[in-house]
């Protein structure tokens, strides 16, 4: 895994195989849920934001425990692959969080009658889409890249003390947020005419994650290692 | 299929503007963060082969030129 010429064959035919699935996942999904699932007996068809929102939401916050992973390897053991990841999956979780907070806030206004509200939820997946945010300029703002992958791992680390509060907000504070639908014990409070669509999007989302990182990662080598033999000979057999 | 018409589809009996703004605008980022790292990765492999390209040309051909005398 630490090796790169290893990992960018790897992650090349890792690639070829999880750019159809996702389409296909994103393609299925979005029909059943926009065309075949039923309307919700309370909000009617404005509840069909559930099948991009929830996904990407229920993603993006995978993503950052990505990235603070990836950081925390990155300063414990001085890995630069550890490094090429959290860089990798930070615009990802960021555009992931944007489309959370935009769905929602579009959700919001027949639900609820307005398009933003600073309640404990939103609140928390705004700080969210900052910490992401913070790691891609901080990656930037630093000449040498050692120390940059440095800074933003600590970020990451500090970071995920939001992601519990993002979870629990509802159940901690009065939110005008719903619940959780799918709960992993117990019965979720959705019908599985709705259910099965969720499920198939929420992997479909995984699997853009997956791809989109890989894609970012293959990017970073390519150039980090632009110098070395592997990447020349690669390029001169092509 | 819940729709019977492609008009009822589109108007989801008044929220179609919020569910289509809300999956066209995802869409469009969705796409935008897959294409990006493809251009980048793109523009990052003609950039190698271009040097590799102008190493070459640069390379001395001094076999050659000794041979004209």
């Amino acid at each position: 895994m630490g090796s790169p010429p290893w990992f960018f064959r790897f992650s090349g035919r890792l690639v070829r195989w999880l750019l159809p699935l996702t389409v296909a996942l994103l393609l299925v999904g979005a029909f059943w849920g926009l065309l075949v699932a039923p309307p919700d007996f309370r909000q009617g068809n404005s509840y069909r934001i559930i099948y991009i929102h929830v996904p990407a939401a229920v993603v993006a916050l995978a993503g950052y425990y990505v990235m603070a992973l990836a950081g925390a390897v990155s300063l414990i053991w001085r890995i630069k692959m550890a490094d090429v990841t959290m860089r990798a999956a930070a615009p990802v979780g960021a555009v992931l969080t944007a489309i959370a907070l935009v769905t929602g806030a579009v959700w919001g206004k027949p639900t609820w009658g307005t398009w933003w509200v600073w309640d404990a939820r939103i609140t928390s997946m705004l700080l969210l889409f900052f910490l992401y945010l913070g790691v891609v300029a901080l990656f930037e703002a630093y000449e040498n890249k050692t120390a940059a992958a440095r800074a933003c791992a600590v970020l990451s680390l500090i970071g995920t003390v939001n992601i519990p509060i993002i979870y629990k907000s509802v159940d901690w504070w009065y939110s005008l947020h719903q619940p959780a639908s799918i709960k992993f014990t117990g019965e979720s409070a959705i019908d599985s005419s709705m259910l099965y669509p969720l499920l198939l999007m929420i992997g479909a989302f995984y699997c853009l994650f997956a791809l989109t990182v890989l894609l970012n990662m293959r990017a970073e080598l390519l150039w980090r290692h632009r110098d070395s033999a592997w990447v020349q000979q690669l390029i001169g057999d092509a | 299929m819940y729709f019977d018409s492609l008009s009822s589809l589109w108007h989801m009996d008044g929220h179609g503007i919020y569910v289509w703004v809300s999956y066209g605008v995802t869409a469009l980022l969705l796409a935008a963060m897959v294409r990006l790292p493809i251009s980048r990765f793109h523009r990052h492999w003609e950039w190698v082969k271009s040097e590799q390209l102008r190493r070459v040309s640069a390379e001395p051909t001094g076999a050659v030129d000794g041979q004209k005398d």
